[in-house]
């Protein structure tokens, strides 16, 4: 029989105490805080570094904050990072090599302390990205140590959104706009005339214990109608959709459509999509060697398929076009995901909407290909995705 | 979890000894110096890494026991501080990785290499001729760019007085060259194989691979039965990194050896 957690509310002041009792128990606490004009996601320490009163205008290629009236800490759509900044860290030592006056070599794997994290306020298109790079990163053939540790010590509080931003599109991706599995305690922000509260759901027996340790008061029906009324309205408030066809079947039948070479006239190959999407894990090997010559250290760091030598062989590159390169992404995202690693590589948070200096759309792309498919339009004449 | 399982740690192996093969190309011989990496397959890599140059993924040319021997082509800074490797240094080897070739038990088997593509098939010739009597005809037709390109010609000669067929073509001829010239896919007409019921190897440049898999299928070798080995950006070996990216396939677990009838569709789009 499946376990089912509490249900409680709490008030700011129980938020603020969350916040406390996580880093009481020697998590780091990273959330939304207000810095350089975005919601950044950052160290806080008590309940007043949250963005309370903070919202977001965005649309494709553009981005502000916006200030709101009701107060709200959790109604902003995605920024400009996500939690793989820290659990898979833009560069990482893997190991060092040491060569003694002999010759021999001796390497030694990292073997830092790892942190504990408590991500607070992760949304669900975000818990779901998540769960996506678990099974690149940990739940293949060759799981990755440092990803796992990290990811093993980490507890999540989700927030359910309801308040989608205009390039949203989780429920067409099925990530959102409620919380899927996979966190630790689950909040809904509740703001009407009965006050300003979260409800809060447990989803495992840590999280159960830590709402334990703050004020709270039993869930009560009033605010559990108004916060899954909320998310239910934010289903139906989504700024952005997928065309509704298999998009894994439409990225294997539209390789060779026109639409990839109007898109490549628009794109700079600038690699801002890869950078800002939650899920996008690749990467590169470098290597540094110190002044001695003999000590040297195997680094990773985060590398875009957007860029020419990601495909650098001997005799050139692979994909030379920036369409071809814009084609590999989207693809991946949307199609062959599915056959590396059973699911989806989008989850449908926008970020690379949002990010991209020239506005280009993954959903309107989609919804070109799917029209150019099936409808024989060809690209430059198709109309605008509705 | 040891960080050996991860394959993200390299290994010190000891280059045993090394033998130039072409004026680019070497071969080399590693033995671990301490614990060994498991056991390689047939068409498997190692990931090979000199000393503060970086690591490149290599075929492995032959195991003996835990003995690597590794087969070298000088294109670059890692390859070529590998290909120049002195008897006695260590190097850092991660592995075994990806997919192999699948030997048959039998039937009739065509192994078609160009240039350094013939190290990887190393291993598939020797395991066929190690129980010649229960295979039908077995051909090796190998292409290089000139008579000085032509990998070991000692074994070649070796293999062909154990039972194979072995012809020769290269590009540019020189002095004294009596042999064929031209691609080799000229020589597939002179294998003597049964199409129908032969397992054919290929691995080369990928013009090279996509002439010859063409070729064969035209001469009625099931596609599914025509083995290639691909050459794609490889870092990390595990998945990771995502630079193997072949469509659907992640080259350094689903391949580098493929089978042509799932290659074909995915070779024929320009810069998959
Ligand atoms: C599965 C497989 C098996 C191979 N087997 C052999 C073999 O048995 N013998 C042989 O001589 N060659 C083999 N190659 C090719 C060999 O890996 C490349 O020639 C080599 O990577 C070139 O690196 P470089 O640094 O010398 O060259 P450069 O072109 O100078 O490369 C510069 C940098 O680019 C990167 N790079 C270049 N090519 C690759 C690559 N394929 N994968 C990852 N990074 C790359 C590396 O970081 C390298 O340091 C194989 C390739 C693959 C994919
Ligand atoms: S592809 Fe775009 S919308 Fe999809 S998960 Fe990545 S950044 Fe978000
Ligand atoms: S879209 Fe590009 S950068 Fe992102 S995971 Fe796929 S190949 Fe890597
Ligand atoms: S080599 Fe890194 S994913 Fe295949």
């Amino acid at each position: 029989m499946a376990v089912t957690y509490r249900a409680a509310v709490i008030d700011k002041v129980g938020l603020d105490a969350l916040i406390r009792a996580l880093a009481a128990r020697g998590r780091t606490v990273i959330g939304p805080t207000v810095r350089d004009g975005a919601i950044v996601l950052a160290e806080v320490t008590g309940g007043a570094d949250l963005p309370y009163g903070w919202g977001v205008a965005h649309e494709a290629g553009r981005y502000r904050l916006a200030p709101r009236r009701d107060g709200a800490a959790f109604a902003h759509s995605a920024g400009p990072q996500s939690w793989k900044s820290f659990l898979h860290p833009q560069r990482e030592r893997q190991w060092s090599a040491d060569r003694d006056a002999d010759g021999s070599v001796v390497f030694s794997a990292e073997s830092g302390p790892s942190p504990s994290y408590a991500f607070l306020g992760v949304r669900p298109c975000d818990l779901r990205a998540i769960a996506v790079q678990d099974r690149v990163l940990s739940g293949g053939r060759y799981p990755d140590p440092a990803y796992r540790r990290r990811r093993e010590r980490a507890f999540v509080v989700a927030a359910e959104c309801t308040e989608p931003g205009a390039t949203c599109f989780c429920v067409s991706m099925d990530s959102g706009p409620a919380a899927g599995p996979g966190y630790d305690l689950a909040l809904t922000e509740v703001i009407d005339s009965a006050g300003h509260r979260f409800l809060v759901r447990a989803g495992t027996e840590e999280g159960e214990s830590l709402l334990g340790e703050v004020p709270s008061r039993p869930a009560d029906t009033a605010t559990q109608d108004a916060a899954h009324a909320s998310v239910a309205a934010a289903a139906d408030r989504m700024g952005r959709t997928m065309p509704q066809v298999d998009l894994q079947v439409l990225m294997r039948e539209t390789l060779t459509a026109a639409r990839w070479e109007d898109v490549a006239s628009r794109c700079l190959t600038c690699g801002n999509c890869t950078m800002v999407c939650p899920t996008c894990f690749c990467t590169t090997a470098e290597d540094v060697t110190d002044l001695t010559g003999d000590h040297t250290e195997r680094w990773r760091r985060w590398e875009s398929c957007f860029d020419l030598e990601f495909t650098h062989l001997p005799g050139g590159p692979v994909r030379a076009t920036g369409l071809s390169r814009y084609r590999q992404w989207a693809t991946h995202k949307l199609g062959t995901w599915y056959d590396q690693f059973g699911s989806s590589g989008c989850v449908g948070c926008g970020r690379c909407i949002v990010w991209c200096p020239v506005g280009i759309d993954i959903t309107e792309e989609a919804h070109a290909l799917a029209r150019e498919r099936d409808g024989g339009v060809a690209a430059g004449s198709a109309p605008e995705a509705p | 979890m040891t960080a050996l399982m991860t394959g993200t740690l390299p290994l010190p192996y000891r280059v045993v000894r090394t033998a130039d093969e072409t004026p680019d190309t070497a071969g080399i011989v590693l033995e671990p110096s301490g614990t060994p990496l498991p056991e390689f397959c047939p068409g498997q890599f190692a990931m090979v890494y000199a000393f503060g140059a970086g690591d490149i993924p290599l075929s492995v040319s032959a195991v003996d026991g835990h003995r690597l021997t590794l087969t070298v082509r000088s294109v670059g800074a890692v390859s070529g501080a590998l290909r120049n490797a002195a008897a006695g240094s260590t190097v850092g080897v991660r592995g075994p990785f990806g997919t192999g070739w699948d030997v048959p038990a039998d039937g009739d088997v065509l192994i078609v290499a160009g240039g350094i593509g013939l190290a990887p098939l190393r291993p598939v010739v020797r395991r066929v001729l190690a129980a010649r009597e229960r295979y039908g005809q077995v051909a090796v037709l190998i292409g290089a760019r000139g008579p000085r390109d032509l990998l070991r010609p000692g074994e070649t000669r070796e293999w062909q007085e154990a039972g194979a067929r072995v012809l020769t073509t290269v590009d540019r001829p020189a002095q004294g060259w009596s042999g064929d010239v031209g691609v080799v896919t000229m020589l597939l007409d002179r294998a003597a194989v049964a199409p129908a019921g032969t397992a054919a190897f290929v691995c080369g440049p990928e013009v090279m691979i996509r002439a010859t898999a063409r070729e064969l299928v035209h001469r009625s070798v099931p596609a599914e039965r025509i083995q290639v080995s691909l050459e794609r950006t490889m870092h990390c070996g595990t998945g990771h990194c995502g630079h193997c990216q072949l469509g659907p396939l992640l080259l350094c677990l689903a391949g580098p050896v493929v089978p042509w009838d799932r290659a074909r569709p995915l070779l024929s789009v320009r810069e998959l």
